[in-house]
């Protein structure tokens, strides 16, 4: 049996005191923009960015869910059926500022298996939502200072002029490494999104 | 083992680029996305542990020191991915304007009353059948400035995790016979009729409570997993 799946719809502008009330809101978080337990190994690590629009002004009213794996590759999902030795969940949502920026704080995840056993290099899966947007737009973060972007299977497909959209580049502030990650959801540096 | 997330279902969802509403144009992308194999990073997906929702998140109308008015609904139903199966154990997280029309977002400044004793968030999960309820208010219609005279249809904002990152899930529950439906170019995305009725609740009599609360049944299909398990 096979059900015709329920339609996608746009978050449109008032979903924040429903999914990421923050405090300004009379409704507990489900999920925060911070991810980093204290029982989990790995690089302590801060991405930030700004979402923009097609004429490139800041998206204010846009909200960013992350998926990643732990320090060692691995996914705190059924799926996974590798053993992990944390509490670290790897999911984590936020809504844009009214600059368009976003933060996560997030441990750097390490290299997961990729098709044909070949390993992928470290990165995190972003869903882009907005009012405007009529479905999410699914990106990737890969890290600007990892080797193995080189090899990476998926970045083999992107072309070569756009693989840049999606490396976050690297800089240290206060001595933490955090990480740039801007998303354009159109035009010539239009962010690379993929069709999963 | 790794299971096949049908692309092609994603036949039943709005095209990202659909200009009567007015918002797309700007935020859609403009240039091919890029096709790829799902990865252990798409088949994954996040599971939640039992403190995500609290006793009391599922009843939008116990949420302050008086009742909400308006019409008081039970909407309830189903969590299925494309196989038929239920998704136990989901996240269901939804949003909705008050009775009159009005959300408590502080952009919402239409005048219309907000209710001291409604917020409009709610949360639940699915039980072992997938099974999820609500007890809420129905919500009012209201304008937006989309086109002249552009009201949308009375609506519930849903939220879904299912079994991995791809089958995340964010739609909008309407009410039957709504007569706003024509007009509406959020409704109207949805090209194909038989998919875009999928988002209409069906009025559900059986589960009206006496004296007491009508009641609408929303089922929910979400993307995977064929049971197909990829070969290695
Ligand atoms: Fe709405």
């Amino acid at each position: 049996m096979t059900l015709g799946i329920t339609p996608s719809q746009t978050v449109g502008p008032y979903f924040a005191y429903g999914l990421t009330p923050n405090g300004k809101y009379a409704w507990k978080d489900t999920f925060g923009n911070n991810l980093i337990t204290s029982d989990a190994a790995g690089e302590r690590i801060r991405i930030e960015g700004q979402v923009f629009d097609a004429d490139g002004a800041p998206v204010t009213d846009s909200m960013l869910e992350i998926w990643q794996a732990d320090a060692q590759g691995r996914y705190a999902n059924p799926a996974d059926p590798r053993p992990r030795n944390s509490t670290f969940q790897g999911f984590g949502r936020t809504g844009t500022d009214g600059d368009g920026r976003f933060v996560f704080d997030t441990i750097k995840p390490g290299s997961v298996p990729g098709p044909d056993d070949k390993p992928q290099a470290p990165h995190i899966l972003v869903a882009v939502f907005a009012r405007g947007m009529l479905r999410q737009s699914y990106t990737r973060i890969y890290f600007g200072d990892e080797p193995g972007n080189a090899d990476d299977p998926i970045l083999a497909l992107v072309p070569a002029d756009r693989r840049a959209t999606l490396i976050a580049a690297k800089s240290v502030t206060n001595g933490h490494p955090v990480y740039t990650f801007d998303i354009r959801l159109q035009g010539d540096a239009e962010t690379v999104f993929f069709e999963i | 083992m790794t299971f096949y997330f049908p692309t092609q279902s994603l036949s039943a969802f709005p095209p990202r680029l659909s200009p009567a509403y007015k918002s797309t144009p700007k935020r859609s992308p403009s240039k091919p996305l890029i096709l790829m194999k799902h990865t252990l990073s798409e088949l994954t997906g996040p599971v939640y542990g039992q403190d995500a929702v609290q006793p009391g998140d599922d009843d939008l109308t116990r949420q302050h020191a008086g009742e909400p008015l308006g019409e008081r609904i039970i909407v309830h139903g189903r969590v299925l991915d494309e196989d038929g199966r239920p998704v136990p154990n989901a996240l269901v997280e939804v949003w909705q304007a008050n009775a009159c029309g009005r959300y408590i977002h502080v952009v919402d400044q239409h005048p219309a009353p907000i209710d001291p004793n409604f917020t409009g968030s709610g949360r639940c999960k699915t039980d072992a059948n997938g099974h999820y309820k609500f007890v809420t208010v129905k919500p009012g219609a209201y304008p937006w400035g989309n086109h002249p005279n552009a009201w949308r249809p009375a609506h519930i904002h849903f939220s879904m995790f299912g079994h991995s990152f791809v089958s995340r899930l964010i739609t909008q529950m309407y009410f039957p016979g709504d007569p706003l439906f024509p007009f509406d170019p959020i409704f109207n995305s949805v090209t194909d009729e038989t998919a875009r009725n999928r988002m209409i609740s069906v009025f559900d009599l059986e589960n009206t409570v006496p004296e007491w609360a009508l009641a609408y049944r929303f089922d929910i299909v979400l993307r995977g997993r064929n049971q197909t398990p990829m070969e290695s």
